[in-house]
């Protein structure tokens, strides 16, 4: 019996199951004298004995669940679906036994709801627990090897003889592996500012357009369709910058007379850029229309051109939600994958020339993780410190962004 | 206003005002004409691969072919030019339908790709003899390019002529219905909780800050979780849609939060102050009146969700989605690949005809996003209402 089967067994016998019980409490409570002198619906005491039936089953999965994981026991699923067959019929008839004229089963079932609800709103919280566990554990191996400062502030990322070490080969007479992530910070760097060259005024000025110039079915058609370049997916973007932008990009530098490489940083900037000029400019737009209409009334009044306004009073009260904007944009280019995996190449490269290749975090996370090296290598450790690194920048800078808008909004509500 | 009350000043002024007003519709301009540049570079890539060159010729299911000397199909001088993928099919096809051996057929059979390259005016690697073969034979009507059925019927595999998506497909339908039954649950659950039920005090609102956090984080992290939890700790599959359909759902479950909470949050006060009057419970006022209410919203909001899990591609090949995967998955637990890591990895192969199939699995991609998110706005537009 696979986990597969019992899973089977477990959801098909619990549904016509849960659908009897229901029944026996719904009928009993018919029998104990009927919605006329109970406490609830018989409706409430059909639920109230599913839930009889449902938890305990609930429980001996957990039980069994955590005694397979830890390795403690591992329980045969033979042993599991009968154990929780055997708990689940007591528990339903000792909700049957308790069940009264003045058992309040309505307000049982509800707080039984309002619990689940509860455990369902810590998953989220779970999920920011497991991405910190994840990676900080492998991490923490990872600077065991390699140093927390060696890997900040070294300037070679050459792991390629990484594999040896992992192999019983360490001292073997290679190159020593090097692990000094400046040169990959460098590239994400790069490639982020390229791409906020292009997203930030772009997507600001589309945003003022929007909220200051275009009249209202103008706007209700241009936001929509700035917001389609957002929901291009990125392996899509990816595919267009390497094979279409990429060419240009040489061709242009070629007419200039400069050399630029085939995966250069700045195709994989300047796509990516775009695709963030819907992130800026919808939440621009969002933070301009907010703000008060007397403030350019006023500024108009007193004789004050339209862009003057704009630029001297309409943006400097948007101004935390316009920087938030950006700070969520920066963030999106810093953790954004498909587009330089397939574009900015994989050379860690320590340069300030946006026509050469360089590589970034996200590109060499998924180089460490994709090959065929044994999970506790030094190098597929390697991609859990750099997630680390990114996981830190990004959350920072989130929360600033979170902070700012929610500061901006007690201004003016 | 005549131009003679003008200071130099004042006109100075007034030309930076048309500048400035410039400069916003050429933003506006840049981002319309690249959005039309893309789709029409798209297009224009992977048009070509939706036909196909085809052959006409007899196939003979002989005792030979069937004992694998597949190649002897066909006629000598065509064997070159047609699709050795194809006649390698003919021996278990034989073995499965014993009773049509030592039977003839003419019949179209897919060519190869440096035949249906030429046939496209590409880069091809045919040589010249074969080049005036299959001018003769096209000239004649015995070549043709038809419509590429087997790109939508066929999985990966490592002759482009033969590659599809419909594996791909499969892979993907799998691993979104897994990731809509773990989200959409615990989403609409903790969007409830959250709105309706949740006490404010600072527990809640941590909570609150970490999900517009999630909802920032980039998506390669949930693959870091994915790898970490659910394949080393947990044991589920690497690269099957288990571990992706879970991993997408954590991804997702940010989304769908924030739109249902909003959705709840529209419901006007007076709906659910009217339940509560007549003496309905917190959760039957919730169940039966405020929850209907907000149902084509929350609906809204997670077909917006569906649609982004679809293209993202980062997390699922942390978790091991982009092996080499020719076959349909037959369960939750097996080696599934999705469409977009499907894309990825033609994206990877450095021959021509792949770079065209890539370009046709985008544009197949885009098209169901275009139609969900359309769908999506459809429904906002339907069953809109004000207050």
């Amino acid at each position: 019996m696979t986990a597969s089967d019992v899973v089977f067994i477990l959801l098909a016998g619990f549904l016509p199951m849960a659908w009897f019980a229901h029944r026996l409490g719904k009928n009993r409570a018919v029998a104990l004298g009927g919605a006329d002198n109970m406490h609830s619906q018989p409706g409430h005491y059909g639920w109230y004995a599913v839930l009889g039936l449902a938890l305990p089953a609930l429980g001996v999965a957990v039980v069994g669940a955590i005694l397979s994981l830890t390795g403690v026991y591992h329980v045969p699923a033979i042993m599991l679906v009968t154990a929780a067959l055997v708990v689940s019929a007591a528990g339903l008839s000792l909700a049957l036994r308790f069940m009264r004229a003045d058992l309040p089963a309505r307000n049982i079932v509800e707080s039984s709801i309002i619990w689940g609800l509860r455990l369902a709103s810590m998953i989220s919280i779970l999920t920011t627990v497991g991405i910190l566990l994840s990676v900080i554990i492998e991490a923490i191996e990872f600077f065991k090897i390699v140093g927390f400062w060696n890997f900040l502030t070294g300037t070679e990322w050459n792991p390629d003889t990484a594999f040896l070490a992992g192999a019983g080969r360490g001292h073997e007479d290679v190159a020593q592996a090097h692990f000094g992530s400046v040169p990959i910070f460098a590239g994400t760097f790069m490639i982020t500012l390229i791409a906020m060259f292009v997203a930030i005024p772009i997507g600001l000025y589309a945003a003022i357009f929007m909220s200051e110039y275009a009249s209202r079915p103008v706007r209700g058609w241009l936001k929509p369709a700035l917001e389609v370049l957002a929901g291009i997916p990125t392996v899509v973007y990816g595919f267009f910058a390497a094979i279409t932008i990429s060419p240009l990009v040489v061709q242009t530098a070629a007419f200039f007379g400069l050399a630029a490489d085939a995966t250069n940083a700045l195709a994989p900037g300047i796509v990516m850029g775009v695709m963030i000029i819907p992130f800026i400019s919808s939440l621009s737009d969002d933070v301009l229309m907010a703000v008060p209409q007397s403030l350019r009334e006023g500024s108009l009044a007193m004789g004050v051109t339209k862009a003057e306004t704009i630029r001297h009073i309409v943006i400097l009260a948007a101004l935390p939600g316009i920087i938030s904007a950006s700070l969520l944009g920066v963030s999106r280019a810093v953790g954004e994958t498909m587009i330089v995996v397939m574009a900015a190449g994989l050379r860690p490269n320590l340069t300030w020339n946006p026509l050469e290749g360089m590589t970034t975090v996200t590109v060499r996370i998924v180089d460490a993780l994709t090959g065929d090296q044994e999970f506790n290598s030094p190098l597929t450790q390697s991609a859990f410190g750099l997630g680390l690194v990114l996981l830190v920048l990004t959350m920072i800078l989130n929360l600033i962004s979170l902070t700012v808008i929610r500061r901006f909004r007690l201004k003016y509500e | 206003m005549s131009n003679i009350d003008l200071t130099p000043s004042i006109r100075r002024r007034y030309r930076a005002e048309q500048r400035f007003k410039v400069y916003c519709m050429s933003a506006v301009a840049f981002a319309l004409l690249f959005l039309a540049f893309f789709f029409i570079d798209l297009v224009s890539r992977g048009w070509p691969a939706l036909e196909q060159a085809q052959l006409q010729t007899e196939v003979s299911y002989s005792e030979t072919v069937k004992a694998g000397h597949y190649r002897k199909a066909i006629d000598k001088s065509l064997q070159k030019i047609a699709s050795r993928g194809w006649l390698r099919t003919l021996p278990l096809y034989l073995r499965q339908h014993p009773d049509r051996v030592g039977d003839k057929e003419v019949m179209w059979i897919t060519a190869d790709a440096s035949v249906d390259q030429y046939l496209k005016g590409h880069q091809s690697n045919l040589k010249e003899k074969q080049r005036k073969l299959v001018d003769r034979l096209y000239s004649e009507g015995r070549i043709r390019l038809g419509f590429n059925w087997d790109f939508f019927t066929r999985g990966d595999s490592k002759l482009p002529e033969l590659a599809g998506i419909h594996s791909a497909i499969v892979g993907t339908v799998y691993v979104l219905f897994l990731t809509m039954i773990f989200a959409l649950p615990i989403g609409v659950m903790t969007a409830i909780y959250l709105e309706e039920f949740a006490p404010d005090n600072r527990l809640i609102r941590m909570i609150e800050v970490n999900i517009n956090n999630l909802a920032a984080i980039p998506s390669i992290m949930f693959g870091l979780l994915g790898l970490a939890i659910f394949i080393n700790f947990f044991g589920v599959p690497r690269s099957s849609a288990l571990v992706g359909g879970l991993t997408l759902s954590l991804m997702t479950l940010p989304v769908i939060i924030i739109s249902a909470r909003a959705a709840l949050k529209a419901v006007p006060d007076s709906i659910r102050e009217g339940a509560l009057g007549v003496g309905a419970s917190p959760w039957q006022a919730l169940w039966y009146h405020i929850l209907p209410v907000a149902m084509p919203g929350i609906l809204t909001g997670s077909i917006i969700g569906l649609a982004q899990a679809m293209g993202e591609t980062a997390p699922l090949i942390i978790v091991g989605m982009l092996a080499y995967i020719p076959d349909e998955p037959s369960s939750v637990f097996e080696a599934t690949t999705v469409l977009p890591a499907q894309i990825f990895t033609w994206a990877g192969e450095p021959l021509r005809a792949y770079a065209e199939r890539t370009a046709a699995g985008i544009l197949v991609l885009l098209a169901v996003l275009l139609s969900l998110n359309g769908l999506a706005i459809w429904l906002r537009r339907r069953f809109e209402r004000s207050w």
